[in-house]
């Protein structure tokens, strides 16, 4: 079996994919996604892009919604490491590959890292125009007037946008790019990021990049305030920072308590290393 | 002037060299003899000046719509040329607008044009409320403001006669006639130069038409945009417009003031046309 299970020819044109990426931020790209030992929908995208880029000095952390240890994320860390032999890390600083699904680490990426997201819908203008065609000739013209009338309808109705996860983010000015659904918490760190970002979706069949301090913003109206979710007030009961994004827990009695969704901030916090 | 067309044909089908020659108002028929290809518009010849408001009438099938596409750029024109004042090359000359590129072509559309369908469904887009496809118009002109596009929706809706407190709802939940006013709003929303007009009150009843019309004339008057209204009805015509084309077969036969070519109509399919009103 070659390196990193794609033989040399597929690795070379997902290659060529990602650099045309680059090349243009936010356009996207088709590449011939391959056949994996997981389903489509699964996180091939974002494996095949880790898998076509990975080399033995690399150092390689996969977490599914900021957890190292979800299910997903120990099965795709597994499997490349069994393929490539790389070192493998829960910490966000050591790693130089970071395969993610639905979140932005909380600690600040820095240069030389690669953040791979897996992508289940990449076009963004899929949640207003149904018709692929039509999408296409919409990113041409960068007519985004229907994202911008969700934005509008959503305003007047109910004061902001609905948009919880996903939020459109217009890059460089010009194409409005789908950020995977990681939380409206996690769209401003996209923006002027040091680490090159890479966004694979394996059963569309498609790739887009943001290159190092690229500009990313995300869409809103001039005379309104882009809001996160907000968690005034709130701590993480294990490690007590108060700077994260945080998840709501039930416990057994009903009541709630809420965690850091980055286990990795977590520990880190908890061990007074940040 | 604000719109010149010069020598503008449409023709769907495959082309030969007789297409045009051979059809026409004379020949009385649109269908060329050699290649059966149908001539929509045939070398047609029209300018407007700034805050004229020009008719085109005619029998269905003469081309009165079809002309009024080719203007607005839902049918490609197959030769001819179209200029407009507003719309310039990088060295500020006119050009011509079917040499028009995407990017401009989205302009031409947003700012400089509108175009109000006969059937609201055209010009609407149902998934979105009122007040969010005149937004749509507005953001297209490109105010990303929200404060500004909610105002501009509203002066709109309240200048057709729409209770400000509907801005939320969707079209469907509208009657005909009012589908048609929030059509006309979106239409004016971008302030544009030129407006199309495609048979805008047919299939409407007597007192909203009315009401309509008088609501277009009063906006044209208030705001002094040029328009081009195609209509089969007389009545609209002789309401609204200053100046009149009567259409035959894809070719314009008479050319007028409007109360001229009606009182007076010179070519036999003109007075044919004429003295047919019930």
């Amino acid at each position: 079996m070659t390196y990193g299970f794609l033989d040399e020819e597929a690795k070379k044109e997902i290659r060529r994919s990602i650099l045309k990426a680059i090349a243009i931020p936010g356009y996207i790209v088709s590449f011939a996604s391959r056949e994996l030992p997981i389903a489509r929908g699964w996180g091939t995208g974002g494996l095949q892009v880790t898998l076509a880029i990975i080399n033995e000095s690399d150092t390689l952390k996969v977490i599914d919604q900021g957890c190292d240890g979800s299910v997903n994320a120990v099965n795709i860390r597994n499997f490349i490491k069994s393929v490539t032999k790389v070192k493998t890390t829960f910490s966000t600083k050591e790693a130089s590959i970071i395969q993610t699904r639905h979140r932005i680490p909380e600690q600040e990426l820095q240069e030389g890292q690669i953040l791979v997201y897996q992508v289940p819908m990449p076009d963004i203008l899929e949640t207003v125009e149904p018709n692929t065609a039509k999408q296409k000739i919409m990113h041409a013209n960068a007519d985004y007037s229907k994202l911008w009338v969700l934005l509008y309808e959503d305003t007047s109705l109910f004061g902001d946008s609905r948009i919880s996860n996903r939020y459109p983010v217009l890059v460089e000015n010009r194409y409005a790019m789908d950020p995977s659904p990681i939380p409206k918490y996690d769209t401003l760190k996209l923006n002027n990021n040091k680490a090159l970002q890479l966004f694979g979706a394996g059963r569309e069949k498609k790739i887009y990049a943001l290159p190092p301090y690229t500009k990313v913003e995300p869409l809103k109206f001039e005379d309104k305030e882009f809001l996160v979710e907000n968690f005034e007030g709130k701590v993480c009961k294990r490690c007590k920072s108060s700077q994260s994004f945080l998840d709501e827990l039930y416990n057994d009695d009903g009541s709630t308590s809420y965690y850091c969704n980055d286990t990795d901030y977590c520990d880190t916090y908890k061990e007074g290393k940040l | 002037m604000i719109l010149d067309i010069k020598n503008l044909s449409k023709i769907f089908g495959k082309t030969c060299d007789m297409c045009l020659d051979e059809t026409g108002a004379k020949p009385n028929s649109s269908i060329c003899p050699k290649c059966k290809s149908i001539v929509g518009v045939n070398r047609v010849n029209l300018s407007l000046y700034k805050g004229e408001v020009l008719g085109i009438v005619g029998e269905s099938g003469s081309g009165k719509s079809t002309l009024l596409q080719l203007i607005y750029q839902d049918v490609k024109a197959s030769e001819g040329e179209i200029f407009i004042k507003h719309f310039k090359d990088k060295e500020g000359k006119t050009k011509n607008i079917l040499d028009a590129n995407l990017n401009e072509l989205g302009d031409l559309r947003n700012s400089i044009m509108s175009m109000i369908y006969q059937n609201p469904r055209l010009g609407l887009n149902y998934q979105f409320s009122a007040g969010g496809n005149i937004a749509e118009k507005i953001i297209c002109s490109g105010v990303k403001n929200y404060k500004m596009i909610r105002e501009r929706a509203l002066y709109f809706l309240d200048k057709t006669e729409i209770p400000n407190s509907r801005i939320d709802d969707y079209p469907e939940y509208f009657s005909g006639g009012q589908q048609q006013r929030i059509q006309i709003s979106k239409a004016l929303s971008s302030n544009p130069k030129i407006l199309l007009l495609d048979e805008p009150t047919t299939g409407l009843d007597l007192s909203v038409q009315a009401k309509i019309l008088d609501l277009i004339k009063e906006l044209q008057h208030e705001i002094g945009f040029s328009m081009v209204v195609v209509s089969h009805d007389l009545g609209v015509i002789k309401h609204l417009t200053d100046i009149t084309v009567v259409m035959k077969n894809g070719q314009i036969v008479e050319r007028g003031l409007t109360d001229q070519v009606l009182e007076d109509p010179q070519h036999p399919y003109t007075q044919l046309l004429v003295s047919s009103i019930l």
